[in-house]
């Protein structure tokens, strides 16, 4: 009993290590083979449009939530400080520091991380990879490549987009509806918002899970076994997989990034 | 000089991890003929394409395609042949995000440096050739299953290869588009010059139209010769094969215990 428990933990460790050795190789040629989705950026373009395009609507309305729903958590708490005022900052400073960059992540990852994954997969089940490669065509260059460029450009602009509509949010419901002055929201906000320590950071951020969450879905949807139970079992595993890698890498980044601030 | 034989397969020995699935397979394919190697499913006949392909390697023994050992080639030479070759997929593996007229056109706008003027014309060509020039507009997923598999042949054929491999391209079809996929194969080997290699285990409707066969059971060649000496042969294996017996050479049953024994019978005969 103790000793084929002990063999199961073996298998699934060596198994463990092997497919973590094959992801790293995988990321590796498919970034030695990424001519292609820069020479040919048109495929890339494509490409941005179904992973970043088509993901517009969920990013944009979910940060237009998030803002409001900011401004009015913000504003029940500042009042209590008499310091209402610094609710530009407040909403500002979460979402360009850490809810835009995290949460757009999560939603990039659910949205067009699995949606990657699934035609990858599908693609492969159906040897439509196979057969590229049988036409003298590589598929890491030719599909796998300019998806992996897509997603990692469209992660930051993404990002970008959630935090705007989520101080609008934030504006429409702490100024418009709660009656915050106008001029304290943004004067407080320009001010104490930094470039550089802020802004940088969280696109640093967001480039940083834009690549994780799209290798691990192009990974995925590789490596997927061509069934329809493989390739739905590997959507989830890119969903929970790409979720837990940013938030893990959020923490990381943000003890590296935001130590010693004021 | 060239060889007369386009394919030469020697001594080909190949397994999935410990389970072997070819054992000593030698075969040739002569320039111009349509050549099938049969078998019932699982045989290895898939494998035996992806040898030639480059796609894996053989354990032993030597795969040679117009003179060149495939598996020694650099991804350069490979890709290089792989330009001559084409190849038809089971269910024919269409770029679903593609029209049939991208899907046809693709090598060429991959390989070519052809302006999109000529590159139409070709399409349009080897359309016609499979007789859906007025499809070229659809998307894959607008086909039915034998209108794909002729799609993928016009794809095949794009870059004029001189061998084309078709992997069971007679699975699935209704008696018409039958017919039809083995007339074209006939067709397009002689008129364009190619030479045909087919794996399939659809006995009647191939043998209608190759020129020589081999039969493969358990990772060897059990048998082979023209469409004729195969129909007449005496052969256990083949004759089940042709005739289509449920049991004989291939057995009904997989290997299990004893019947009884299953039951809970033990001790009294299956």
């Amino acid at each position: 009993m103790l000793k084929r428990a002990l063999e199961n933990l073996g298998n699934r460790t060596i198994q463990g290590v092997w497919r973590m050795g094959f992801a790293t190789r995988f990321l590796l040629a498919v970034l030695m083979h990424s001519g292609t989705a820069f020479r040919r950026f048109g495929l890339t373009i494509r490409e941005m449009y179904f992973t970043g395009v088509l993901s517009l609507i969920i990013i944009l309305v979910s940060g237009l939530f998030v803002g409001m729903v900011l401004g009015l958590q913000g504003y029940e708490t500042l009042q209590t400080y008499g310091s209402e005022e610094a609710l530009g900052i407040l909403v500002a400073l979460s979402l360009v520091r850490e809810l835009g960059p995290v949460v757009a992540a999560l939603l990039f990852a659910s949205r067009a991380g699995s949606a990657i994954t699934a035609e990858i997969g599908l693609m492969k089940a159906t040897e439509q990879l196979s057969a590229m490669e049988m036409m003298a065509v590589d598929p890491i260059a030719r599909v796998v490549a300019p998806r992996f460029w897509a997603g990692v450009i469209s992660m930051p602009l993404l990002a970008a987009l959630f935090s705007a509509m989520g101080v609008l949010g934030g504006y429409l419901v702490g100024v418009q509806l709660i009656g915050v002055d106008e001029g304290s929201f943004w004067a407080q906000m320009q001010s104490a918002v930094d470039f550089e320590q802020d802004v940088l950071n969280g696109v640093i951020k967001s480039v940083v899970f834009g690549v994780a969450i799209t290798a691990i879905a192009l990974f995925e949807g590789y490596d997927a076994p061509p069934t329809a139970e493989g390739v739905s079992g590997a959507t989830t595993r890119t969903v929970v997989t790409s979720s837990l890698a940013v938030l893990a890498l959020d923490f990381v980044l943000t003890a590296f990034m935001f130590r010693g601030l004021n | 000089m060239q060889s007369d034989n386009l394919v030469e397969i020697a001594g080909v020995a190949f397994g999935y991890g410990a389970r072997p699935v070819l054992k000593g397979i030698n075969l040739t394919a002569r320039r111009g003929q349509v050549v099938a190697i049969m078998g019932s499913s699982g045989c290895g006949k898939t494998t035996l394409l992806r040898l030639i392909g480059g796609q894996i390697k053989p354990g032993q023994g030597t795969v040679r395609v117009a003179g060149e050992s495939v598996a020694d080639l650099d991804q350069d030479g490979l890709y290089r042949l792989r330009r001559k070759m084409g190849m038809l997929f089971q269910f024919g593996a269409l770029f679903t995000d593609m029209s049939v007229f991208d899907n046809v056109a693709f090598q060429l706008r991959e390989h070519t440096d052809l302006p999109e003027d000529a590159i139409r014309d070709l399409v349009l060509m080897k359309l016609n050739a499979v007789g859906l020039r007025g499809a070229a507009h659809l998307m894959p997923a607008e086909l039915s299953g034998g209108m794909a598999r002729r799609v993928a042949l016009a794809r095949a054929i794009a870059l004029d290869p001189m061998l084309v491999m078709y992997d069971e391209p007679f699975a699935g079809l209704d008696p018409i588009s039958l017919g039809v996929t083995g007339n074209l194969i006939r067709r397009l080997t002689d008129t364009l010059g190619l030479t045909s290699l087919l794996v399939t285990h659809d006995v009647q409707e191939s043998l209608k139209i190759v020129d020589y066969v081999y039969f493969v059971s358990e990772g060897v060649i059990v048998a082979e010769g023209t469409a004729d000496a195969i129909r007449a042969s005496e052969l256990p294996y083949v004759h089940q094969f042709v005739h289509g017996e449920a049991d004989g050479p291939v057995p009904f049953h997989y290997p299990a215990r004893a019947y009884a024994d299953d039951l809970g019978l033990g001790g009294r005969d299956a």
